[in-house]
């Protein structure tokens, strides 16, 4: 028995699950379930769309290239089996998976680093526009020195668009 | 390899089409000319029009007869054009005369036809009217017609000769042959019967055989043939008649091996004598062929004990010919298969002798090359039989001395049959199969033939999946290497990781109040958000509240009152929300709700929201009837109340149609209320992730 990928989604397709198709020149499609059999029929490019691995993987948005993918390899030349090299398979298997995932986490925080100034900066932006909202103007509530603060921000910025406006 | 005699045509004689006979052969040709000519013709037409109608009618025909007596005149074989043996035996059958006759009749009846049509088509040209058209066209058609008609004996004739030449056998006159002959009833047909497929009638009466047979037989890997004759008497050829006729011919033009049968025993009703003058009249007919004398019916007269003159007289007869003799019985079938070997023998020698005379042998030579392969060196090379073999050989394990096949029931079912089953043959997986019970119960673990390294771990469950992975695919002999190269590449990795983590900015630079700030606002826009949704979908166009009015007010207490709690969340004065409304007339706003029913001092608890109502409005309506009853009679009434006696009658008629409705509508009976549910939640709710349309 063998876990298979699915040509469209690449996810795995397991024994009793999904379909097969082959083609007039003999390459064989496997689908993991109706969704991929049906976009393929509809000549989908995988890598289009985006919710497969295959969009994902071309547009970087997931690690594509690594040590750690090499360990899984389709293998053609059949190994006796040995019941230790089995275990330690199986053990390599499971630390090649941990280093794997913290990788993968690696890997997204390095693709979102840049966004944290943006979001930083849009941070504030919702803070000084959205004051009005927990406390407008003709609140009792409003407590002097916060309301500087803001205030100074907003100065500033209104400052900026008006100096940008200038030049 | 001989060279066929090279036929322009190459007749079939089972493939001559039937010759019909000639009233046959004048409708099918009047009747086809009536079909595929048009028929429709008036004397209005065009003279040219007419004329060509029925030129084309009478040329029609005459192509018609044409075809059909040339292909009979075809089809038929010419005498010169075929082997001599099948002429021969045509002109004995059919005489050559009458059959020559016969088809150049029909052709001259052709060629009379063509002539014919000819004159009658110049004719029709110069018809000035249908009449006389139509008349010069029967005219054609009944006088080709009537040659045909004149044909008739000469149709019949042939059609006879057809039949009889397409049941002739099928002999081939230049492959190997063997013929019968000798005096009737000597045993010719019975040879035949045991030599070949054949089976001929073999009767004690004389001319059983009235025709020439043919069997076929192999010898050598080779087809023979073998040639039943009719019997011949000894007179001279002119007194032949056919049936003998046919063996003579047979005897003339066939390259054979004869074979003469002589009956020992005279049971034939010949004495020898008679068939050794027979033999001498027809010598002549055996030159250039291979002989062999046959003594049939030894069984009855044996050789031996034949008397002398006889016996003298056969001898004679065998040297002067030249021949070899050979004794034989039909019905002990001693010597039968002895006696076709040698005749077999004798004419495939004289064939291949005569093939290398002639000049086609040097061509065949010169493509042959014969190879005698030499020793390159003194090397011995032996068949090579395996140690483990050899040994089993000695010990009488496997395979026998004198290699012959042991029959055991190895692998088979014991049964009742079976004494003691052979011991010496090695147990097989199937021996075992059987003990334990048989093949749907038993079957054998390949496991215990695996090699592995080490013997105890044949029978292990091998692992496959794991995690969602083939655990095939990662093994490798080399894994651990594999492995300590990643673990070094990944501490490098963390450390250089923890290297850039020092240098990097914090998430976030908002203090503690600008982040409550931030919170309060996200949820405050989501909350406003989500209620925004709920509203829109409760579908019913909502009109802002200055047009609407005040019953809506007026019944949501609580609505103000929200109001001023949420002014009072943000910190806004809310005193004056419920006093700055608009003000309406006192009285009327006081009238409605439970003021009515406290004025009337009545009891209204427990009553449902619409028999409150029920209530009110009749209280409203009432001293409006009492201000109107003084006027009441003049009061138009509703139409579909006219009829109604009184007030009761009109209750009763009211609720009859309300019922009637809820009928119509469908809403009749109190098991008809409830809507059965159709979309179930867990079944249609979410987005389809791995599951399939009709489950998520």
């Amino acid at each position: 028995m063998r876990i298979e990928k699915c040509y469209f989604c690449s996810s795995p397709c397991y024994p009793g699950h999904g379909m097969k198709f082959v083609r007039n020149d003999s390459k064989q499609f496997r689908f993991c379930r109706a969704k991929c059999h049906r976009s393929f029929n509809k000549k989908r490019n995988p890598r289009k769309v985006a919710w497969t691995k295959a969009y994902r993987k071309t547009r970087g948005k997931e690690m594509s290239v690594d040590t750690t993918f090499e360990f899984e390899a389709r293998r053609n030349r059949p190994v006796k089996y040995d019941r230790e090299l089995m275990s330690k398979t199986i053990q390599g298997m499971q630390r090649v998976q941990e280093i794997k995932e913290a990788r993968e986490v690696d890997f997204y925080k390095d693709r979102m680093k840049d966004a944290k100034g943006y979001k930083k900066a849009q941070a504030r932006e919702e803070i000084a526009n959205g004051l009005d909202l927990i406390q407008p103007a003709m609140s009792k509530n409003r407590v002097p020195e916060v309301m500087a603060k803001f205030e100074k921000n907003r100065e500033k910025k209104a400052n900026k668009r008006h100096d940008m406006e200038v030049n | 390899m001989e060279i066929a005699p090279l036929t322009p045509v190459v007749y079939n004689f089972k493939k001559i089409g039937p010759v019909p006979s000639a009233t046959d052969m004048v409708d099918i040709v009047l009747t086809r000319t009536q079909r595929k000519t048009p028929t429709v013709i008036h004397p209005g037409y065009k003279i040219s029009r007419i004329r060509s109608f029925y030129m084309r009618k009478v040329k029609f025909t005459q192509q018609t007869i044409a075809e059909r007596l040339g292909n009979i005149v075809e089809n038929f074989p010419r005498l010169n054009d075929i082997h001599p043996f099948y002429a021969d035996l045509m002109n004995i059958l059919y005489d050559r005369d009458h059959y020559k006759l016969a088809l150049g009749q029909i052709n001259t009846a052709k060629g009379l036809i063509d002539s014919l049509s000819r004159d009658y088509i110049r004719l029709l040209k110069y018809g000035d009217s249908l009449y006389r058209c139509k008349q010069l066209k029967r005219a054609a058609l009944g006088r080709m017609c009537t040659i045909i008609k004149r044909q008739k004996s000469a149709f019949a004739y042939l059609e006879e000769v057809r039949k009889h030449l397409s049941r002739l056998p099928a002999l081939d006159p230049h492959t190997r042959t063997l013929l019968c002959t000798g005096y009737p009833n000597v045993g010719k047909s019975s040879f035949m019967n045991k030599v070949t497929r054949a089976n001929v009638d073999v009767q004690p009466y004389a001319f059983t055989t009235k025709s020439l047979f043919v069997g076929h037989m192999d010898h050598r890997y080779l087809r023979w043939q073998v040639i039943d004759t009719p019997g011949i008497l000894d007179h001279p050829l002119e007194q032949r008649n056919t049936i003998e006729m046919q063996a003579i011919t047979a005897l003339a033009h066939l390259q054979c091996a004869v074979m003469y049968f002589v009956d020992a025993s005279e049971q034939c009703g010949y004495t020898v004598e008679q068939q050794v003058s027979l033999f001498k009249s027809i010598k002549p007919l055996f030159a250039n062929k291979q002989l062999i004398v046959v003594i049939n019916k030894i069984d009855v007269q044996p050789w031996e004990t034949l008397e002398k003159t006889k016996k003298s007289l056969i001898t004679e007869m065998c040297e002067a010919a030249n021949c070899t003799m050979m004794c034989m019985s039909n019905v002990t079938e001693q010597g039968v298969m002895d006696v076709k070997t040698a005749a077999c023998d004798k004419l495939l020698q004289a064939r291949v002798e005569k093939r290398v005379v002639g000049k086609k042998v040097d061509e065949v030579m010169n493509r042959l090359q014969v190879f005698h392969p030499a020793p390159r060196d003194d090397e011995e090379r032996t068949a090579f039989i395996p140690e483990s073999v050899a040994q089993a050989r000695k010990e009488g394990r496997v395979g026998s001395a004198d290699h012959k096949v042991k029959k055991t029931t190895a692998g088979y079912g014991v049964t009742k049959n079976d004494g003691d089953v052979d011991m010496d043959v090695r147990k097989t997986e199937r021996d075992i199969m059987w003990e334990m019970g048989g093949p749907g119960v038993y079957s054998m673990d390949y496991r215990k033939n695996y090699l592995l390294e080490k013997d105890e771990e044949k029978f292990d469950a091998i692992p496959e999946i794991m995690d969602g992975k083939n655990i095939a695919d990662f093994v490798d002999p080399e894994i651990d290497l594999k492995l300590a190269a990643l673990e070094a590449e990944e501490d490098q990795r963390m450390a250089e990781n923890q290297a850039k983590n020092m240098g990097e900015e914090p998430e976030s630079d908002l203090d503690s109040d600008e982040e409550e700030a931030f919170s309060k606002i996200r949820t405050k826009k989501a909350t406003s958000r989500e209620e925004s949704r709920i509203n829109r979908k409760q579908n019913t166009p909502v009109m802002p509240r200055n047009v609407r009015g005040r019953k809506k007010d007026k019944h949501d207490v609580g609505l103000l009152d929200s109001v001023e709690g949420h002014l009072d969340g943000l910190g806004v004065e809310s005193s004056g929300v419920k006093s700055n409304v608009r003000g309406r007339k006192r009285e009327r706003r006081e009238r409605n709700d439970d003021s009515v029913a406290e004025e009337m001092d009545l009891d209204t608890t427990g009553m449902s929201k619409g028999a409150l109502k029920k209530m009110k409005k009749e209280k409203k309506e009432a001293p409006k009837r009492e201000n109107s009853l003084a006027r009441s009679h003049s009061r138009p009434r509703e139409p579909s109340q006219v009829g109604l006696r009184d007030e009761e009658a009109k209750k009763v008629a009211t609720k009859k149609e309300m019922t009637a409705k809820r009928a119509w509508s469908g809403l009749s009976g109190e098991g008809d209320q409830r809507k059965t549910v159709h979309l179930v939640k867990w079944m249609n709710t979410g987005k389809k992730r791995n599951g399939t349309h009709n489950k998520r």
